[in-house]
Parts: structure tokens; sequence; C-alpha cells
């Protein structure tokens, strides 16, 4: 397989090689990445210029999540280039990605179950942000966090944990925002709140990559769309055209 | 109700220190994931650091307190941190349990060094000379006053670290979710340096405020330290305030048990272990964890062949034969525990390398197969080498059914138990009868001669043809062992380790498997234990200690505890290396009792063992027969020219010694042409050389557009 650069699966607004303007937030270089023996991602290659929403799709498996821990500093890749801002992050540690403004809300809650809503809002303080804007703009966007502000994490809804794990990716105010599978097991009702939220956010300025597996949830919020196969991108464009192609992923397909 | 008060107030001072040690345990456990079995070491450094500088070189109090509590306790946990626990976030739990057993043999060793044991070290109480408080009936020292206001002091001061201060509260989310507080911007290592740090400090403290009542001496206090476990057991390692409450449990259930326990010569040992009985009860007590499948590729559990066992077991055997006709008898002496210990190693193949549960028990099952053959072969009968391994089977099965729901670091802690509460209480037993029906008498508190076997009118009484038996039965075993690996048995055991739910699931009796390879296990050790015992001539409680087991633990482990080679590792390192190089470096005697802690601490380098490293060296050398042959024939030669009087000892060790390793670079030249071959036909790659990451591009770029199709893995 070739990866030509002009095959670039999602360009920023400026076109590329355009010199002017400035380099997207996040770019992925042919990244390949494995967990042991197991390789996960065969050279992918995906770009999120400021300003936008870039929905990644795909089924079980593909690899969505893998190119999430990557792009965060969890998983080194194995080959491949991962730059943040224009600079390259080989070796740099989630933590340090985290506090120099790059947010990852992983999968499944991402909360601490022994620690209070106010704890959690202390532990954002890490970006440098401090406790009292975040605790503003918190229980500003979700009133029903201020009620359970000394609760613990694990006694909350479904629906409040996935806000309060949403509450790191507002209130710290990162540069960019990595968002997965949002809408896992929540009801529809609350992932649809959650996503008005995103674009809310998205028309702030917020650069946001969205991983979920089901597309129609995220469709109408993503500026574009790349649908991921095998460890690979098969597909990227325009949101609107991307439908038809979707449901052959989703039927487990290969790419072409 | 006088005494019942002294006592009470006794119980709550001794619960005080606890309280201090195992919330320094729980604290370390909970954020970093590493149960340090040195934790009670650290204290004994803290004490030994506290005596020399206040009663050796006569500091004043406080000068000494800040010391070691200030400067020379939190910068020792940062060292740790930063050298030895560092590396091992992603180990597995067998490795972190072994290092940190390593640093605690490490550390009593060093002790040891540096301050000579057996010389009286005394040290006095905080205000000794100030008259003890009137509580009523009662009294209080001024020591036992502080020691409860420093365990007071602590639980407030930890409750506002982790609840006030935002490095606290980075703590516990380390503790929920580590790879989420990564990304909320905690940095870990400074979390799990600070626990270090601050863990350290309360062991050492616990260690000075526990010293002055009992000896200074480095066993006697890292062992005693050990009952703090319990209490943090109690809070299943993670709640601090049911730590507390353990360590009151611990604390007055010793002191009532000293005023109550009638006097006779059965039972002050019950006291000595009541600790670690309690502890036992309570990992009982534990609620069931749930069966979980978890997602975790653990090394592979090499199978050797059949033809392979033989092969290893012959070349065991000759060597056992060469050693025997060539060594002079003070040696033999020295060198043939390599194999009994060795066999108790081995016992943990099928355990720990298989079935993956950790007992540090195996020495404890030894010393009942040895007083078994003292008592019922001293006549040199075999039989009593039969009844060694059925009786440990059948204590080994009885440990099995109430271990059986723990497992991992639990499981480790329970074994201990049992083998501190044979040490404490069981093998100090004068003898006693059984309803009446058998005498049992065990080492009837002093040591056991234990005769030589005697099979069919041949003795094995002379050092030489020990030899030759002790090489024979390691052998017989490591066959067994194989034959193991190789069955069915062998294939549930590793099932077992991989996911004991999807065992469950189809069907396996957990039980039974479980069970069984306990029961097989202890009776590999207690046939180990017969045989060192007859070996030694003469046994003592002392022999069978948990402190001594504690190196055949680590070192089988460090020699990579799936394999055969791990326990002949084990053996050869404890009876084989060390020996010798005492005997060639007269002047660092003193220092080696370092070494197997050492070994078991740089483990977080290399978690599948140092035999696998040295079995791929020596691969070549099995794959191609026209130099294996001829290297075996070789060492056979030397020995017949030993034999023959033309070659002395030493050109002749050297000679045996350097015949393999030349053989095995010979072997590696043979190979090599084929090896660079870059035109090797796809079906032979990774066969004739190692398949590598330019193989995979290769055939990603041979199969094309395909690929894509082949490659999916999980997300």
């Amino acid at each position: 397989m070739t990866f030509a650069p002009g095959r670039a699966p999602v360009a920023g607004r400026g076109a590329p090689g355009a010199p002017a303007g400035p380099p997207p937030l996040l770019e992925l270089r042919r990244v390949r990445a494995a967990y042991g023996a197991i390789q996960v991602l065969f050279g992918v290659d995906l770009t999120v210029p400021a300003g936008t929403v870039v929905a990644l799709l795909g089924p079980n498996g593909a690899g969505k999540t893998t190119t999430l821990r990557v792009a965060a500093g969890l998983l080194s890749p194995t080959a491949g280039e991962v730059r943040v801002a224009g600079r390259a992050v080989q070796g740099v540690h989630p933590e340090d990605l985290a506090r120099a403004g790059l947010c990852l809300i992983p999968e499944g809650r991402g909360v601490f179950p022994n620690l209070t809503v106010r704890e959690h809002l202390r532990m954002m303080t890490y970006t440098g942000r401090s406790l009292a804007d975040i605790e503003a703009v918190t229980y500003e966007r979700f009133p029903r966090l201020a009620d359970r502000r000394r609760q613990l994490a694990g006694t909350l809804s479904g629906g409040e944990q996935q806000m309060l794990a949403m509450a790191r990716g507002l209130a710290t105010d990162p540069a960019l925002l990595l968002l997965d599978e949002l809408s896992m097991g929540l009801a529809p009702i609350i992932v649809e709140e959650l996503y008005g939220i995103v674009a809310a956010i998205a028309r702030d300025g917020m650069a946001i990559l969205v991983v979920e597996q089901f597309a129609r949830t995220v469709l109408g919020v993503a500026d574009h769309a790349a649908i991921m196969v095998h460890g690979r991108i098969a597909h990227a464009g325009p949101p609107a055209g991307l439908a038809d192609e979707l449901s052959a992923a989703d039927l487990g397909g290969t790419s072409p | 109700m006088d005494k019942l008060l002294t006592f009470t107030v006794v119980g709550v001072a001794t619960a005080a220190i606890y309280a201090v040690i195992a919330s320094g345990l729980v604290l370390t456990y909970t954020t970093t994931g590493v149960f340090n079995f040195a934790h009670g070491a650290a204290g004994m450094l803290g004490a030994f650091c506290y005596w020399q500088l206040r009663f050796d070189w006569g500091w004043p109090t406080p000068v000494a307190l800040l010391v070691v509590l200030g400067i020379l306790g939190p910068a020792f946990g940062v060292l740790l941190e930063r050298v030895i626990m560092r590396g091992l976030a992603e180990a597995s739990e067998t490795v972190r349990l072994v290092v940190s057993i390593s640093l605690l043999i490490g550390l009593i060793g060093l002790a040891q060094i540096i301050w000579a044991p057996g010389i009286s070290r005394p040290m006095r109480t905080f205000f000794q000379a100030a008259a003890p408080v009137r509580l009523g009936p009662a009294s209080i020292t001024v020591h036992q006053i502080i020691t409860i206001a420093v365990a007071v002091a602590v639980a407030l001061g930890l409750r506002a670290v982790l609840y006030g201060l935002r490095l606290g509260v980075a703590m516990r989310a380390t503790v929920d979710d580590r790879s989420l507080a990564r990304l909320v911007g905690v940095r870990p290592e400074r979390v799990a340096m600070a626990a270090w740090a601050l863990g350290t400090c309360l062991a050492a403290l616990g260690g000075i405020l526990i010293a002055p009542g009992i000896s200074l001496d480095a066993a006697t206090l890292s062992l005693l330290i050990v009952n703090a476990y319990a209490a943090a057991i109690f809070g299943r390692l993670r709640s601090l305030p049911m730590t507390f409450v353990g360590a009151l449990v611990l604390g007055l259930t010793d002191a009532y048990l000293t005023g109550y326990l009638p006097q006779n010569q059965y039972l002050p040992g019950l006291r000595l272990a009541s600790p670690v009985i309690l502890l036992f009860l309570v990992l009982l007590a534990l609620p069931n964890p749930r069966l979980r499948g978890r997602l975790r590729i653990t090394p592979e559990v090499p199978r050797p062949t059949a033809a392979g066992a033989v092969t290893f077991a012959a070349l065991v055997v000759l060597s056992g034969v060469i050693a025997a006709t060539t060594m002079t008898e003070p040696d033999l002496l020295t060198y043939a525990r390599v194999f009994p210990v060795g066999i108790i190693a081995l016992s943990l193949v099928p355990l720990t390398g298989y079935a993956g549960q950790i007992s540090l028990c195996q020495l404890s099952f030894a010393g009942i197969g040895a007083v078994t053959v003292a008592h019922l072969g001293s006549d040199g009968n075999p039989a009593a080498l039969l009844w060694a391994a059925a009786i440990t089977a059948a204590v080994g099965a009885l440990i099995a059914l109430p271990a059986l729901r723990l497992s991992g670091i639990y499981l480790a802690l329970a074994t201990a138990a049992f083998a501190v509460a044979l040490d404490r209480w069981i093998f100090t037993l004068p003898r006693f009868s059984v309803f009446g029906l058998f005498d049992v008498a065990l080492f009837g508190q002093g040591t056991l001669s234990v005769a030589p076997l005697e099979v069919a009118g041949v003795g094995f009484g002379g050092a030489r043809a020990r030899m030759v038996l002790m090489a024979g039965a390691f052998a017989l075993a490591a066959l067994v062992v194989v034959a193991v690996r190789r069955s069915r048995f062998g294939r549930q055991l590793l099932a077992m380790k991989d996911s004991e739910a999807a065992c469950a699931t189809l069907g396996m009796n957990l039980l039974g498997t479980k069970v069984a390879v306990f029961a097989l296990s202890a009776a590999m050790a207690g046939v180990g234990g017969a045989l060192l015992g007859m070996e030694r001539g003469s046994i003592a409680p002392g022999t069978f200690e948990l402190v001594a087991g504690l190196p055949i633990f680590a070192l089988a482990v460090v020699g990579g505890v799936g394999t055969i080679g791990g326990a002949l590792f084990a053996g050869l390192s404890l009876h084989g290396l060390l020996p010798l190089l005492a005997a060639l470096l007269p002047g660092v005697t003193g220092y080696l009792v370092l070494l197997p802690g050492l070994a078991g601490i740089g483990l977080g380098r290399n978690p599948a063992g140092a035999v696998t490293d040295i079995r791929d060296g020596f691969a070549p050398l099995v794959r191609s027969p026209r130099v294996l042959g001829p290297t075996v024939a070789l060492v056979v030669g030397w020995w017949v020219l030993r034999l023959a009087g033309v070659l002395t000892n030493w050109p002749f060790a050297l000679l045996v010694l350097a015949t393999p390793v030349g053989a095995v670079v010979a072997a590696q030249l043979a190979e090599r042409p084929r090896a660079h071959d870059e035109a090797l036909a796809w079906e032979w790659r990774g066969l004739l050389r190692r398949w590598s990451e330019s193989d995979l591009e290769e055939l990603d770029r041979a199969l094309g557009p395909l690929g894509a199709g082949v490659g999916g893995g999980p997300a």
C-alpha cells in the first residue's frame, strides 16, 4: 500500500503544501502501533486542523481507540510520526501532553470512581487553570454536577459520569480535544445533549477528534470524517458523502 | 480487672506500632501496586540507623530522630523508587513479589554486614527515666503514651495528606486509574516517589518505636514487622481505617494471649504465631473475588520435547557422576546440596510456573518431608521417602483448600503465614500425642539426625554415592515435571493461569486442579527436603525457616520459574556458585549474602528469567547434533583423563566449563551463513533465523493490497 501525500485522508483548511497558516493541531503520518506482538495500526495518516471537528469512524477493532492512545502519548508508535501543533512528540509523556493542552476523554466513563466530583475538578488544575475557574465553567454547563459535588463519582449515574468526564474537556480549555465513544452505553437523549456541547465548543474554535462506532450521532457535528478499517484509514472526506462507505465498513468489509 | 486493663494498655501500644507500619505499607501498595515485602526490613534499617546515631554515637534524641525520619527514611524511599520500583509498573505480580522479597533478603544481609549480628545493642525507650502515669489500677509508660499519640497523629496526618493536598488526591486518583491520572496531568513518578518516601518513613518510625521492646536483630525485626502485614490485610491492603482496626485486633490479641494463655509447654509458640494465624483467617474471610477474565499476554512457558528432557536428565546424572568421582569429600558435602535444593525449586515449576500460584512455603513442606524421613526412615528404608511425599502432599492439599480462593499477593501472604506459623509454633512443639493414638515428635525442640538411604542393601552413606543419588533424584524429578508439562493436566494448569474465568466456563474443575497441583508441588518439595535432610545428616527447625526459603523462590523466578533449568539455576546459584565464590575470594565472603538479593532485584530487567537467555544462547548447539555429540564426547574425555590422573582438578574444571562455551561459539559459526541469507525462502523464515520486523514488512509488500485484510487486531 502506498500513501501518497495527496491521499492524506483529511486535508486541512489550507490546502496541503500551502506554506501559510498555522500547523494542524494533530497530525499522524504513517503511524504503526502494536500491543506486544499484536500489530493494530498499519500506517495511519490523519490530520486535525485548527478549529475543525474530525470524526473517526469504523467497526469494532479497527484501531480507533489505539489511534487516540497514540495521539495522547499513552502508547508509543512503532513507526511513523505524531505531531501536535507542528511539533514531533515522540517519547513525550501523556501527562506532559495533557498539561500542554491535549485532552483525551477515554472511552467508558473517564472518571475516578473513588474521588468526589469536587476532587475531580481539583485534579483538573494540573492543566494550570485555577480551581475557581474550573468550578465556574463546570457548574454553569452541568448544574447537576454542582448538586453532587461531594458525591463519589462511582455513585453517579452513567450520564452524570460522562458529564463529569466531559467537564474536563470544557473547563481546562484544551487546544485539542480527543473524545472516545462518548455515546457508549448512554441514553440517546443524553448523547444528544453531549454532542450539543461538542458542537458549541467547536464553534469557539477548539480542534476536536471524535471517535464513534455509530456514525449518525456524530456526522451532524463533524467537518470532516474518516473511516478506519483494519488499522488503516480506508476513506476520508466530507461527512455527507460517507454514509454508503460506512455501511460497508459496518458490515465488516475491507478497504478497496 | 487490673490485669485486663494492664494488658489492654500493652495491647493498644503494640497496636499503635503495627498501625503506623501497616499504614505505610498500604500507602505504597495502593499507589504503586508493589506489595513491599521489604517494608519491614526498611523499618529494621530505620531502627538500626537510629540506634547508631542515638546510642552508639550519642547524638541528642531530637537530632537523631530528625536525621532518620526526616532525611534517611525519605531518601531511602526515593532511592527505592528511582532505582528498583520504577521499572516494575508493567511487570507481572510474581516478578514484583520476587523483587521486593529479594530486597528483603538483601537488606537483612546488608544490615548484618554493617551491624555484625550477635552483639547486644541495647536501646532505651523514650523517657525511660520518667515515672509511668497511673491509670486507675494500671499504669502506662511515657513511651507507650508517645507510641499511641504517634499512631493517632499518623492517622490524622495521612487523612490530611490524602484528602487535603492535591498530591494526596492525585495518589488516590492513581490508585483508581493510573492511565487516566496521567491523562489528567498527574506525574506518576512524582506520586510514586512521594508514596515511597512517606511509606519508608512510616516504616522507620515503626521500627524505632518497636525496637526497644525486643532485641535489635535484623532478621527478627524484619519479620516481626510481618505481623503488621496482617493489619494491612484487615483493610484489604486498601482501607486505612480498617488497617487501624486490624492493628488494634492484633495488638490486643497478642497482649491478652500473653496475659491469659495457660502456662504450658505447647502454647507459648501460639502467641508468637497468633498474628500470622490471624492473617490467615482474615485472608479466608475476605469476600470471594469474582472470577474475572483479564486479557494479559503471559510469557510463553516452554514445552520441552521428550528427547530433550531425557538428554537433560542424562546430562544431569553424568555431571553428578563426574562430580562424585573427581571432587574431594568436603567439596562433595558442600556441592551435593545443589540437587535437593534444586528439587525444592523444581516444585515451584508446576505450581508457580505453570499454574501461576505463588507459594512461599515450599521450604516448610521440605521441612515436613525431612522430619518424616528422620522419624520413619531411621533404618534407611526408601519407603520413608514415599511417606514423606504422601504426608507433604496431604498437607499441601490441606493448605490448598483454604488458599483456593486466594491468588496473587494474597496467596503469597497466606503461604508465608503458614510458613511462619510452622517456624514459630509447630516446629518448636515438644513431643505430643494426637488423641492418644499417635505419638508425634517433630523436632522435639532440638536437632534431628537423618539416616542415609539404603536401597536393596546398597547404602548411600558415603558422600560420593550420595552425590550420584541426589543427581539421579533431580533428573527423575525433572522428568516428572516435563511429563506434567506435556500432559493434559499441564495444559489445564497453563489454561488456569491464563484465565480462571475461561476455564470455569469451559467446565474445568478448578478446585480439583488446584488441589492436585498443590499436592504434587508439596510432595516434590517434601521429597526434596527429605533428600536435603539426608545430605545434611542432621536438621533443625531453622533449616526450614521462611527466610531461608525466600532465596530459593527468588532465584527460581530469576532463573525462569516455568523452566526446569530455572530450578537447577536456583540450586546451582545457592549451593554451587556461592560456596565456589566463597572459596575463591575468601575476603568478600561476608558480602556474598547480598548476591541472591541483587539477582532478584535485577529481575525487573528480564522477567522471562535468566535461563531463557542462557538457553537461547545454547540453542544453536542443541540444533546441530554434529557439534553436540563431539562436545559431550570431549567432556567425557576430559573426565577420563582426570580419572587417569593426567589432569589435576583445576585444569579439569576449567576444561569442562570451557568446552560447552566453545561448542556454542562453534555451532553459531556453523549457522551464520544461513542466517544471513537474505533470499531465504518464505517458509524457512522464522525457522532458520529469527522472524524480524523487516520480514513482516516484506510480507506486507509481497501480499500487496490483500494484506489489508490480514492484520486486523483488537483496538
